[in-house]
């Protein structure tokens, strides 16, 4: 049998595709059980305010009406939990108030629920929410990070006076301030890194289920990890055992991030439903998505970069303000620290590097991993201070960069804040990358634009990330309250076909058709034979879930480690079969062969002689082919990459065209290019989002003025470019399939390289930085400001 | 409550529904046909769109009783049997979906840009979907499931 060409390395068209093509996807809205109710949130118009009275009287008298819920009635139930206990300077503890499902006496930012409403449809229960009546007592809201910190009276928790959530450190100061005081050239920059909403299109749903003969949970919810979801809730919150608490996510609409936490609204249906013994569903607006999935980024930093004579990076040194919000959602204080603070020393080997962190709350919506989670934020220091430093030492940027790089020969490198990265070839993708976008013609380009009354500018940056996180070991010395490995049973039928479970969850990553081919690959039978299962906690037996570009690396390991159980099993039993030794069984293109024989057994005779086992090794080999793998990471990976991307700039209008943007990534072995591709286009233009349309705009009162697609911009199709994407391998050297992950570079790469390309193109007015996003507003008054300082 | 009676995907329906319903709960909830999406309340996002009379028209910003007498065609109406529509086939070739939930939406107004637009050039598709929002794909594949489609569709 020759190979199957829809094994590794190929470019298969997505199984999944043919349900979505044709409507029969089953999102969680689609779910409807039989009696469902439906639930309304209310929730706080302010952004700080006492809850002084709450009367539900109208509101339960309303058509269709079957329940409304406050806070007392969640007082006695715990708030939501937090995943990651950050442990900030002299060993201080963050601090970590409750976070209750329905706010106790106080709401803390715009969007907090303050009651619901579970009536027989959706519209009466808005009605019914319209008639409560509450009693607020507005306080002032603490909305700018530095005003936070003052304090003064104004403070989201009582436990934490000056809104200081911790006070973080990495890195050894000493040398870095040694490093600086040598330094021949220093460059500083001060950055906002612009809060997003991460918007995944499909709004977040939940409907709680329950079985009063069984005793049985069942919550149906928009999660990419449900098992997470199911140790949260059920242990932390509402003290539902795992046997009696299934969590199914069945098809998911984008998550990016924002699906990852354990939120309110899942604990409030699943409640609901046991009190009510009538299935309760719950569908979010797009409007109240804005003010209640978890925010993305917001940091405020003051970064530092110190260069010797032969401008040889010396030190880091970073100061950085993080926004948690107005409480901790699940992943929050592990992203600006584990997940941000050790990737400051990029792609460079800079011999000292220090970073300090404060995590402040504030009256906004909690903020939390979105696509990259603290890489694209480490990421845009590094690379525009260097961008800056390139421009004032009058050096090729992408020189200084290559200068600068990790050399092949020095991985393993272990970097100053942490991490010890295996394996990587930076040198590789910016040649690649360089070659893509030929800078031979830009000269040529930037006349041309000029011609035509443009300014063109051409922009580049390198990144490093850290995905496929983590060890269980390492990250649970560093806070985390949780193992971070993955699951996976490999399933062999009686006639030889295989349902493959995963712990690791697909909501637009193409796992069905990835996971498969790996599988394809490994026992030699066609994908057709192959199912993947995933999102079911009754069906898949542990899982960690997806994100953190880890579904490969972890789960498609576990999967391997599953399938080589499978393998090695096969060879004891078609020994027997062939009556040879164990050790002389190879397997090959689906067949259990006599080394130097044609004896051999084809995989599904196998399969038969498992579940039929007649002539079968009974005393030493247990009947039955279905195995199972946990894997815990040895390491994290670390994909790589170089960016380049030209603009033209009105100056007229401020106005911002991409022209062209290259991506080199190195994401180590490929397992499907078509679908890595599409994870890099995506991740490209939600970086480009970022740095030319996207805001979350509060404003000081905690208003949310950014609460719609109407006011938030989202990227459209106009608004980004056709992308050239090439890829180098520099296979990860601690996993069995060499992978490392994509799909978070194009979100963490972009944004410094489209600003480096704007500041370049406005080198004529000397503009030095230009904050995200840069809006026509933006650009056009920086080049305004920049002519008024020179008359 | 009063009856609305349109054709569906070529069936005759009629329905009671209030007169504050839209378009797509009668679709998604009385009808089941979920493929239509609800992706934002503004209008903005085109997760919704289905065909009025050939028109490619917002779900959710329609109401029920707007659409009497028209004939609606949703995403589980576009292809024949087991055979997908060339758009559809489009999308699958060029990888144009990841999570599946913009995609009715996008197939819907694809079809409908070609039909105005049999010839599209790039920046015509891009200007096109201005009304379609995606958040995995980053359009690039969009674009190019499009101007295939097109072809395809021209024959």
């Amino acid at each position: 049998m020759a190979p199957l060409d829809t094994g590794i390395g190929a470019a298969v068209r997505r199984r999944e595709d043919a349900r979505f093509l044709t409507g029969r996807g089953t999102y969680t809205d689609d779910i409807n059980r039989p009696g469902q109710a439906h639930a309304y949130i209310l929730r706080s118009p302010h952004a700080h305010a006492t809850i002084k009275k709450v009367d539900i009287k109208k509101a339960k008298s309303s058509p269709g009406v079957i329940a409304v819920y406050t806070g007392e009635d969640f007082k006695p139930i715990n708030g939501v939990p937090c995943g990651w206990l950050v442990t900030g300077k002299n060993n201080k503890p963050m601090i970590e108030p409750k976070h209750p499902i329905i706010a106790e006496g106080k709401a803390r930012h715009v969007g907090d629920p303050v009651a619901v409403v579970i009536a027989e449809t959706k519209a009466e229960a808005r009605d019914a929410a319209e008639k409560i009546d509450i009693d607020y007592g507005a306080l002032p809201a603490v909305v700018d990070m530095k005003a936070a910190l003052k304090g003064g009276g104004k403070s989201v928790h009582d436990a934490a006076p000056d809104n200081l959530c911790f006070d973080w450190e990495l890195g050894d100061k000493a040398a870095t301030d040694a490093a600086f005081a040598k330094a021949a050239h220093v460059t500083t920059l001060d950055l906002v890194n612009n809060r997003l909403v991460p918007n995944a299109l499909e709004p977040r749903a939940a409907i709680g289920d329950y079985d009063k003969a069984t005793g049985e949970h069942t919550l149906y919810t928009t999660s990419q990890n449900p098992h997470v979801i199911r140790l949260l809730m059920g242990a932390f919150v509402l003290g539902i055992p795992e046997h009696k608490l299934r969590v199914v996510s069945p098809d998911v609409g984008g998550g990016f991030g924002s699906k990852i936490y354990h939120y309110a609204e899942e604990a409030l249906v699943t409640w609901a439903a046991k009190q009510l013994g009538r299935p309760v569903k719950w569908t979010a607006d797009r409007s109240e998505s804005f003010m209640s999935d978890a925010h993305g980024r917001d940091h405020v930093s003051h970064v530092e970069l110190a260069l010797d004579k032969d401008n040889k990076f010396l030190g880091f040194r970073f100061e950085t303000l993080a926004n948690m919000g107005a409480y901790l959602s699940t992943f929050a204080p592990c992203i600006p620290t584990y997940l941000h603070g050790t990737l400051l020393a990029g792609n460079y080997s800079t011999p000292a590097i220090h970073t300090n962190v404060k995590a402040v709350f504030t009256n906004t919506v909690p903020v939390d991993a979105y696509r990259g989670a603290g890489r694209p934020e480490a990421t845009f220091m590094i690379e525009r201070v260097i961008d800056k430093a390139a421009r004032e030492l009058k050096t090729d940027p992408a020189e200084l960069r290559r200068k600068n790089y990790i050399k092949p020969e020095q991985f393993p490198y272990q970097t100053p804040v942490a991490l010890m990265y295996d394996i990587g070839n930076y040198g590789a993708t910016l040649d690649q990358v360089l070659k893509l976008s030929d800078p031979g013609g830009y000269a040529q380009r930037k006349a041309a634009s000029k011609a035509k009354g443009k300014l063109r500018g051409r922009g580049i940056a390198s990144y490093i990330e850290a995905c496929g996180i983590a060890p269980s070991n390492v990250v649970g010395s560093l806070g985390a309250r949780a193992g971070l490995y993955e699951a996976a049973t490999v399933r062999v039928n009686p006639t030889g076909s295989v349902v493959v479970f995963t712990g690791s969850h697909s909501h637009g990553q193409g796992h069905e058709t990835t996971f498969a081919q790996v599988v394809s690959s490994m026992l030699g039978i066609p994908m057709e034979s192959i199912e993947i299962s995933h999102g079911d906690t009754n069906r898949v037996p542990f899982g960690m879930g997806t994100y953190g570009s880890r579904s490969i690396a972890v789960g498609g390991t576990a999967i391997h480690n599953a399938v080589n159980k499978i393998i090695a099993k096969g060879k004891k039993i078609a020994a027997h079969m062939l009556e040879a030794a164990e050790a002389d069984i190879e397997f090959k293109n689906g067949k259990f062969t006599v080394a130097g024989t044609d004896r051999s057994k084809a995989f599904g005779e196998i399969a038969l002689a498992a579940y039929v086992p007649h002539k079968y090794p009974l005393e030493t080999v247990e009947p039955g082919l279905d195995e199972t793998a946990f894997y815990d990471p040895k390491n994290f990976t670390f994909p790589a990459g170089s960016y380049v991307c030209e603009v033209e700039v009105d100056p007229d209008t401020g106005v911002v065209e991409i022209q062209s943007f290259a991506a080199a990534d190195d994401f180590g072995r490929i397992i499907n290019p078509m679908i890595v591709e599409g994870q890099v286009h995506g991740g490209l233009a939600q970086g480009i989002g970022q740095a030319l349309t996207e805001a979350c705009v509060y404003d000081k009162n905690g208003q949310l003025q950014t609460g719609s697609f109407m006011d938030y911009c989202m990227p459209r199709a106009q608004d980004v470019p056709n992308f050239k994407v090439a890829h180098s391998v520099t296979a990860c050297t601690h996993n069995p399939l060499g992978v490392k992950g994509c799909g978070e570079a194009g979100a963490i790469g972009a944004p410094p390289t489209v600003i480096n390309a704007i500041v370049d193109a406005l080198q004529e007015y000397g503009v030095e930085h230009i904050d995200m996003p840069a809006t026509p507003h933006r650009v056009w008054k920086a080049i305004q400001d920049a002519k008024a300082r020179k008359r | 409550m009063p009856t609305v009676k349109m054709t569906v995907n070529g069936k005759a329906v009629s329905a009671e529904v209030e007169a504050r319903t839209l378009l797509v709960n009668l679709l998604r909830e009385k009808l089941g046909l979920t493929g239509t999406h609800v992706g934002c309340d503004t209008s903005q996002c085109g997760a919704c769109v289905v065909h009025i009379d050939g028109k490619s028209v917002k779900s959710c910003t329609t109401l029920a009783l707007q659409a009497e007498g028209t004939k609606v065609t949703t995403i589980e109406g576009l292809a024949n049997g087991e055979k997908l529509h060339p758009m559809q086939e489009a999308f699958r070739d060029n990888h144009g979906l990841q999570c599946g939930f913009c995609t009715p939406g996008m197939v819907m107004s694809a079809i409908c840009l070609v039909k105005e637009t049999p010839n599209p050039t790039e920046k015509q598709v891009r200007d096109g979907l201005e009304g379609n929002i995606c958040r995995c794909t980053g359009y690039h594949n969009i674009v190019q499931a499009v101007l295939a489609g097109a072809k395809a569709m021209r024959g």
